[in-house]
């Protein structure tokens, strides 16, 4: 039978066998680059569907009950009688900052204190060691510790702790609480004291600073979606929250899910640059095959035929790249919750996760065939008149409509796999858009590059280095290639560092010069004197207190919490309502501040008069709130309705009393209040000295050291750090694999020319000396392009996401700029050797 | 005799840095089927680019080729590609095998393109006859010149073509070698009653066929017969 006007695809596959038996170990170099890529995508899915399986396994103990009810307010008895009507079994806990003292080492340290009463958890258990600590504690005068200040405190058992007036005996070290991570840990450590001890410790007078949570055990099944349903009104009325086992569930897996498509896109760069690394291999590929699908074009082969012999090459290799890059993913996966623990709530198994294989080996393919049929679509455009001669055959990679097509399905793809990780169109488009825009700069800087050193070449330099300068521009050259897999790899390196120094200079800078670097909240007004005082014994700068009153905001206009709940159309912010402000009032504005809009008179008209407030124009704007609207306060039971009469801006980045909401004199004089005192201490073993002292005579005052303050922000990005490290490591190694199969890639075609160059008697000096040059080249234009990508992102996200000052340290980037050279340099020497060491008829025998 | 390739007022012309570069004009020729025709001329002077034209690996700028009575300027790629196949034969003088299949692999080609099954006895049968019966599953790597060149007649033969075209086949081979290839497409040649056009520069080899053509400058200097019966 004549199968001439079909495809033949039985023949198809066998010529794919066929052709690929002397290429097999250059088609897996091929691929080799995507396998680090589909690996992370694979670890990252397994992670993430193992801890969606455990969220609804642990969801119970992630609440540790059935129901808990929060509330920034103090109790009232309308709350405290509802309380009392649910569940079968209660519990109740007091959370609120406050400073801790170690009696043993004399220090003292800022934490959250978490006063329990009741059995809770219900679920799940307070993990200590002891084991027993858990329980134990609650029946004596006895506190659980956070492991981690136990061992910066070098504090043990049975050691005690002073918190507010009392002393407790450390009964355990709390290893974990129901729904806690470790990086939660690390900003407030949480020691919990028995309840029943909270009014003797003196420090539940600061009133609004505490929060209140109930939890609720029901030992009989209870609908608890109609339950909410019913209590909703009046939890609304009183400022409650809620959690149940079902909303904690959602929370939790939403959050954890907003993780892993995070990482899923960092893997993405990994797997987009390995592809970009598959489709330059494959593009020199094609071009080594121009004459054997010409040959197969003489014989009567269809354009459509040569392109799927190919094409069926590349998607099995791909197959198996991808199939390496599963198996590799399950492997990683297993170590990613120790990599992550400080990330989750909950303990993550690492069971094999078929639904992640089969995500990462679909990917693998459906990236692997469009990225390498951007090359491949040129081979139906090969002329059989090859077989004659080459010369005028030329690829032209913008007349091919079906290329174009290809690149735009990768850009489409790229969207949508951006689109199904965020589910935003917007953020998706733009996430694609910067992706594009980063590999578009590599490439016009490897355009650029080539472009200026044929055009300004140095003649007057020694052959070598124009050799070796000219490869970067020759045909068959990886310039482009190399730079941007280079190139990325540098940015994400130099990014991390710069956004690392921008974070902390921010904080850095506050303490600069002779700027505050201490604050001292909760100062009751009976012992702002004696505060000052001591402070002033220390030889301290102080300028006083500042008042601070804590209320509620109770209406905007007309606008009330549940009106904002109910109509969506309302341009508000949900949370306006529910949170407290903590108000000043002054009759003057400071350093940090300035009117934007508006007018600030600073005092009441006379005792009826117009209460003008001043708010922050960030917090007026992101609420549609506009000068001359009303809203009314209820500070702490008495209701007080003020005019919005000014806008100001605030330096929110120095150490001041800044305040969202400023009240004018002869309003709040008479209302509940606490002062805060802001100084600047100069030397550590002061700021210790007065801490203890402070501690020890004023228990209820919370000291914020700005250095710890720092220590805690630079542990928390070395935490957050670590993740994106690790993450980006990915893409830095699928960056050193397309560097050197592109350098293995290049090496066949150099060979003929390096091999008649020792013909020609060129030394192996000479030839190491051309290579070498060629890849310091290579190197240096893709670490320089690369940081100054990373320079731009570090800038935008500098000035755009945190609104601070762009620092540029030189030293790290100069550090990784010698290496991704002396890297590129080795690799692309290592793998050259073949040509430089051995006698040149040896290779051109085994290489043909 | 039929006429199998019909040739008029060919013409072919390529863009070169910006200007028109004439490389053949006005040529006109039958050939008719059976016989044995050499195409000879000096370097530059379009022998291959005729060829390829007349095997249809190209177009022409103007004029006709028409190949077993198919005008081939009017098909496509793909539509030439299958005339090549049921109709061509190629030898080339740098042999052009498939590097990554064996010679019996190379030889199978054609037929397998066709759809063709149980292929390898003529295969094999045909390695035999080029000398080659225990050289089937080496590589053109594997193989000398003189061997590899052997291979490509087999599987130029193969597919039993009304047409056969070499360019320049003994181009790359010592003169021993070239007279046994020689030989042996002659003979291949006349027990398949293959028509056999030939490029070549050597005139005693050219002049072992029945006619030959001059060209000189992308035109057609001189036709003659040489009263050759090969």
């Amino acid at each position: 039978m004549n199968k001439q006007n079909g495809l033949n695809f039985p023949w198809l596959v066998k010529m794919a066998w066929r052709d690929s038996r002397r290429n097999r170990s250059r088609l897996f170099l091929f691929v080799s680059s995507i396998v680090l890529g589909i690996a992370a995508m694979v670890a990252i899915y397994s992670l993430g569907n193992n801890m969606s399986a455990e969220v609804d396994r642990q969801a119970a103990s992630l609440l540790g009950a059935d129901l808990q009810l929060g509330s920034g307010k103090q109790v009232s008895p309308a709350i405290q009688k509802m309380v009392d009507s649910l569940g079968d079994r209660r519990s109740e806990q007091r959370m609120f900052p406050s400073m801790i003292y170690f009696l043993k080492s004399n220090k003292t340290r800022l934490v959250q204190v978490r006063a329990l009463g009741g059995e809770f958890p219900y679920y799940g258990v307070l993990e200590t060691v002891p084991a027993s600590a858990g329980k134990a504690f609650r029946n004596g005068q006895a506190a659980l510790v956070d492991q981690t200040m136990m061992l910066q405190y070098d504090a043990k058992v049975g050691d005690s702790i002073k918190i507010g007036s009392v002393s407790f005996v450390i009964a355990g070290t709390l290893i974990n609480a129901p729904g806690q991570t470790g990086l939660s840990a690390s900003v407030a450590p949480p020691v919990y004291i028995p309840l029943q001890y909270l009014e003797q410790t003196g420090l539940s007078q600061k009133g609004s600073r505490i929060v209140t949570q109930f939890f609720f055990k029901f030992d009989k099944p209870v609908n608890m979606k109609k339950l909410i349903d019913d209590l909703e009104p009046r939890l609304d009325i009183e400022g409650l929250s809620y959690e149940t086992v079902e909303t904690q569930k959602q929370n939790t897996a939403r959050s954890l899910e907003d993780l892993t498509n995070f990482l899923s896109l960092v893997s993405f760069i990994a797997l987009l640059l390995g592809c970009v690394g598959v489709a330059s291999a494959i593009h020199i590929y094609v071009r080594e095959k121009i004459r054997s699908v010409a040959i197969l074009r003489c014989l009567g082969a269809k354009g459509k035929q040569a392109f799927l012999i190919y094409l069926i090459q590349i998607v099995v290799v791909g197959f198996l790249g991808s199939l390496a890059g599963a198996a590799l993913g399950t492997i990683i996966q297993q170590f990613l919750p120790v990599a992550f623990q400080d990330f989750l709530p909950i303990k993550v198994t690492t069971d094999f996760s078929w639904s992640a294989i089969g995500q990462g080996l679909l990917l693998g393919i459906v990236i692997s065939f469009l990225f390498a049929l951007a090359p491949l679509v040129s081979i139906r455009k090969i002329s059989p008149l090859n077989t004659l001669r080459l010369s005028f055959q030329k690829f032209s990679l913008f007349k091919d409509p079906i290329k174009w097509l290809v690149y735009l399905s990768i850009i489409a793809f790229i969207w949508a796999f951006c689109y199904l990780q965020i589910k935003e169109v917007q953020e998706s488009i733009a996430f694609s858009i910067v992706i594009i825009i980063a590999f578009l700069i590599l490439v016009g800087s490897a355009a650029l590059l080539m472009w200026a050193v044929r055009r300004f070449f140095p003649n007057r330099w020694s052959y070598l280095w124009r050799q070796g300068l000219a490869n970067l521009y020759r045909p068959n050259n990886q310039t482009t290639i190399l730079i941007v897999a280079i190139g990325l790899g540098t940015a994400i390196i130099c990014t991390l560092f710069s956004i690392r120094a921008i974070l902390l200079n921010r904080i850095e800078l506050t303490a600069q010069g002779n700027r505050s670097n201490t604050i001292l909240f909760d100062i009751r007004p009976q012992q702002k004197d004696s505060v000052i005082a001591l402070a002033k014994q220390f030889g301290l700068p102080v300028e006083g207190t500042v008042p601070v009153v804590n209320m509620r905001l109770e209406k905007v206009n007309n606008i009330t919490g549940e009106v904002l709940r109910k109509d969506s159309t309302i341009k508000m912010r949900r949370g306006i309502f529910d949170r407290e402000y903590r108000v000043t009032f002054r009759d003057s504005l400071i350093s940090s501040e300035k009117i934007t809009k508006g007018k600030w008179s600073g005092k009441k008209d006379g005792p009826s008069g117009t209460v003008f407030i001043s708010l922050d124009e960030n917090f007026a704007t992101n609420n549609s709130i506009k000068i001359g609207d009303t809203m009314l306060f209820n500070v702490q039971g008495s209701v007080v309705s003020t005019v919005v009469g000014s806008f100001r801006k605030i330096d929110w980045g120095r150490v001041q009393t800044n305040f969202l909401v400023l009240f004018p004199t002869g309003v709040l004089e008479e209302a509940p209040m606490f002062h805060v005192l802001v100084t600047r201490i100069e030397s550590k073993d002061v700021s210790a000295q007065l801490q203890q002292q402070m501690v020890q005579r004023f228990p209820n005052v919370t000291i914020i050291d700005l250095s710890a303050v720092l220590n805690i922000v630079s542990n928390i990005i070395d935490k957050v750090g670590f993740i994106i490290r690790f993450m980006a490591a990915f893409s830095i190694f699928t960056g050193l694999i397309v560097l050197i199969a592109s350098v293995m890639i290049s090496k066949y075609q150099r060979i003929q020319e390096s091999v008649l160059l020792r013909t020609l008697g060129a030394s192996r000096k000479q030839i190491f000396n051309i290579t070498a040059l060629e890849y310091f080249f290579l190197g240096a234009l893709a670490a320089a392009t690369g940081m100054f990508l990373s320079l731009g992102i570090s800038f935008l996200v500098a000035k755009f996401m945190f609104e601070t000052e762009f620092v540029l340290k030189w030293v790290p980037l100069l550090i990784v700029f010698v290496s991704v050279c002396f890297l590129t340099v080795f690799i692309g020497l290592i793998n050259s050797r073949a040509v430089v060491t051995r006698p040149p008829l040896e290779i051109l025998r085994e290489e043909v | 005799m039929a006429t199998i390739l019909k040739i008029d007022n060919l013409g072919k012309t390529y863009q070169s840095a910006g200007r028109e570069l004439t490389v053949l004009e006005n040529i006109n020729f039958s050939v008719e089927a059976g016989s044995t025709m050499a195409i000879v001329g000096p370097s530059g002077s379009g022998k291959t680019t005729l060829l390829g034209l007349a095997a249809g690996l190209d177009r022409s700028t103007t004029g006709s080729v028409e190949l077993n009575n198919i005008k081939l300027d009017q098909l496509n790629e793909d539509q030439r590609a299958s005339i090549r196949n049921q109709h061509v034969g190629f030898i080339f003088q740098s042999f052009q095998l498939l590097p990554t299949l064996t010679a019996l692999e190379n030889i199978m080609v054609p037929l397998e393109l066709r759809g063709e099954k149980h292929i390898k006895p003529k295969a094999v049968d045909l390695l035999n006859k080029v000398g080659l019966g225990n050289r089937g599953h080496h590589y053109p790597a594997q193989l000398s010149g003189g061997e590899q060149q052997r291979v490509s007649m087999a599987r130029a033969f193969i597919n039993k073509p009304q047409i056969l075209f070499t360019d320049e086949p003994t181009g790359n081979l010592d003169a021993e070698t070239s007279r046994g290839i020689i030989e042996l497409i002659f003979n291949l040649n006349k027990e398949a009653g293959t028509t056999l056009i030939m490029v070549t520069h050597d005139l005693e080899l050219a002049n072992k066929t029945g006619r030959i053509i001059k060209l000189k400058g992308g035109r057609i200097v001189s036709d003659e017969a040489t009263g050759t019966n090969n």
